[in-house]
This record gives C-alpha cells, structure tokens and sequence, in this order.
C-alpha cells in the first residue's frame, strides 16, 4: 500500500471519529449485543406470527403489533382476546397482566438512570424493555446509557416485526409439520424466562407448578372452561400471585437482585 | 365500532408502553411496600407458567409431542440453556416426533 493511501485512510478514519458522537462506543456494543438477541427474536416471532395468521391477522396488521408492542407473552395473551373477540376492556387488563413484569423493569431501571440524562431517554429507553434487552441494559455496570440500549434496540426489535411478518406469510407456505414445529419455539421461550428463576429460587418454582396444575384444572372443570384462555389467565394470575404475595412476601432488594443476575 | 383489530392494536400498545415508561418516569425512590413488591416480583412466572399449560399440548398435533416439548423445555432451561437453545430444543423434538407418531 502506498504511503500516499495510507495518510488519506489515515484522515479519513479520524474524520469518521471525529464526526461520530461522544455515544458512539456504547451504541457500537449496543449493535454487537443486539445481534443474537435479534436472531433468537426472529425465530421466536416466527412462531408467534403463526400464531397470529391463525387468528386471522394479516402481515401488516402483525407487523404493527409486533413494532408497537415488542412483548412475546403480550402479544399472544392479546392474541388470545381478540381470538375470542373480547371487550377493549378485557384487552387492556389482559395487557396489563401479561405485561406487568415490565413494570418491575421499569421501576429498576428508574433507579440507575442518571439525573443528568436527559427526560426524553426515559420516554425511549422505556420503549424497548423486554426481559433479553432489559437483561444486557441493567448487566452493564454504573449509570444506564441510553445509546447502548439504542445500539440493541437497532438489531433485536426489527428481528422482532421482521419475524412476526415472516410468521404469517411463511406458514402458510411451510408444510405443516415445520409449522406444528415451530409453533412450540414462543412456549418454549416462556419456559427459557421461567425456569432458571424457578431454580433459583424455590418459591417460585413452586409457583410455577402449581400455575401448570391450576391452569390445567381450570381448563376442564365446567364453569371456568367456559371463560376465554385470557380471561383465565387473568384471574388465575391475580389470584396465584396475589396469594404468594401475602403468604411468602420476598425479602427487600429480592426482586432486584434476581433481575440484576 | 366493535372488535376493530386496529383498536385492539392501539388498546396493547398504548397500555404496553405506558406500563414500561410509567414507572421509568415517575418513580424516583425505590418501591417499599413489600406485598406489592412480592405480587409484582411473582406475576410475571405465573402468568408464563399460566400461558404455556395446557396450552402447548394443543398447539401440536398430538398432545404427547406437547408434553415431550415441555419437558424438553423445562429440562434444558433448568440446565442452564438460552432462549435461542431452549426453543430450538423445543421446535427439534416435536419435528422428530411428527415423524414418529
């Protein structure tokens, strides 16, 4: 390479840095991050795209939802009303139920932004919180950085909508063994965010056995059978958690800790 | 005016957003009520646990490669695996099973 090259590659490459923002490291680890979150999304939304063809919605209407909402167990617990063609009331408690857990992120969250980041990157940041992204965002140490948490949000979230789209054109494509496949990928997914906490801690695992019995009984006995799936889930959340919450109250900064591991 | 799918969309994603910005914008001290810190803490695991069964041994074709899919699931998860390897896990064996049943 000659001399002559070098020095303008040389200018060029401090002008690219010099044009880049302060933020521009942390954005870079933010897309490098992002990337298998990305892939694993995409496969999961293609499942859930299924899912969604199957109630009749079509790619545009799924992208929508999946660029707006970013929530797996969200989405399909709303999936699961609007199959039954429930009330906007229904919708937004289902919404809430399903969801909820992002407020616990959120709270956490709100405690390790800085004073001086500015407003608005709570009104962004807050937009992007699902269990993978708020997982890299709080695992980093000090003050959150919002162009990290935009790096990530740049790869994982389009994985997301792209995947849900891809859902519904493909499977109606696909042999219908490789849909049958590929519909268990979003519970196997819950069973990836449940399990290692079940573990952990033994509360909640058995909580999580006694949601499966509940939830299967209710399924069966006559007059909860008749409720819609969202309904019951709704109910059998506020009633499972809600008892666990005053029997077996966790101990202060348990939530916390757990969330930051 | 009823069942508008763009209205369910707007009704989950206004209450979606406002459930992760709310609580990002306005609280600035740490939650203390414990019960409501535990039912928050706990949520989220009944509500997955609630969704995934019965709910997977109907998705496939025969419930018994529901059932093999959650136990693959469960088993692998416990085992330390990511997400990305737990639902591949999943998908894998209810595609060898589709051939065997």
């Amino acid at each position: 390479m000659s001399s002559e090259r070098k020095t303008a590659q040389l200018h060029r490459k401090r002008a690219t840095t010099i044009a880049a923002s302060p933020h521009a490291p942390a954005f870079r680890e933010g897309l490098r991050d992002g990337v298998p979150i990305g892939l694993g999304y995409f496969a999961v939304a293609f499942s859930l795209g299924i899912q969604a063809a199957s109630i009749g919605l079509g790619p545009f209407q799924g992208f929508l939802l999946s660029a707006l909402v970013n929530a797996s167990a969200g989405e399909y617990a709303a999936m699961t009303v609007m199959a039954a063609l429930g009330t906007y009331l229904e919708m937004f408690i289902i919404t809430l139920v399903a969801n909820a857990r992002y407020m616990l992120m959120s709270a956490s969250l709100s405690q390790r932004f800085s004073p001086e980041t500015p407003f608005v990157h709570r009104l962004l940041v807050g937009f992007g919180i699902t269990d993978e992204l708020f997982g890299i965002t709080i695992a980093r140490p000090g003050a959150v950085d919002p162009f990290y948490s935009y790096g990530a949000f740049t790869v994982a979230l389009p994985g997301w909508a792209l995947g849900t789209v891809a859902g519904i054109i493909a499977g109606d494509v696909l042999p219908e063994i490789l849909v049958g496949a590929l519909s268990v990928a979003l519970f196997g997914m819950f069973l990836a965010i449940i399990i290692p906490p079940a573990r952990k801690d033994r509360i909640v695992g058995v909580l999580v056995a006694i949601s499966f019995a509940a939830s299967y009984a209710a399924s069966k006995l006559p007059v909860t059978a008749a409720l819609s799936e969202g309904t019951r889930t709704i109910i059998l959340t506020l009633l499972i958690a809600g008892a666990a919450a005053v029997v077996c109250p966790i101990k202060p900064q348990q939530s916390e800790k757990e969330e930051r591991q | 005016m009823s069942h508008n799918v763009y209205l369910y969309i707007a009704v989950i994603a206004i209450t979606s957003y406002l459930i992760r910005v709310l609580p990002l914008t306005l609280i600035r001290k740490p939650i203390t009520n414990v019960t409501l810190e535990s039912f928050l803490y706990y949520v989220p695991y009944v509500t997955l646990a609630v969704m995934t069964f019965p709910a997977i041994l109907s998705v496939t074709d025969s419930p018994i490669a529901g059932a093999c899919a959650l136990a693959i699931g469960i088993i692998s998860a416990w085992k330390g695996a990511s997400l990305f390897q737990v639902a591949c896990g999943c998908c894998g064996i209810v595609l060898v099973l589709s051939f065997v049943l």
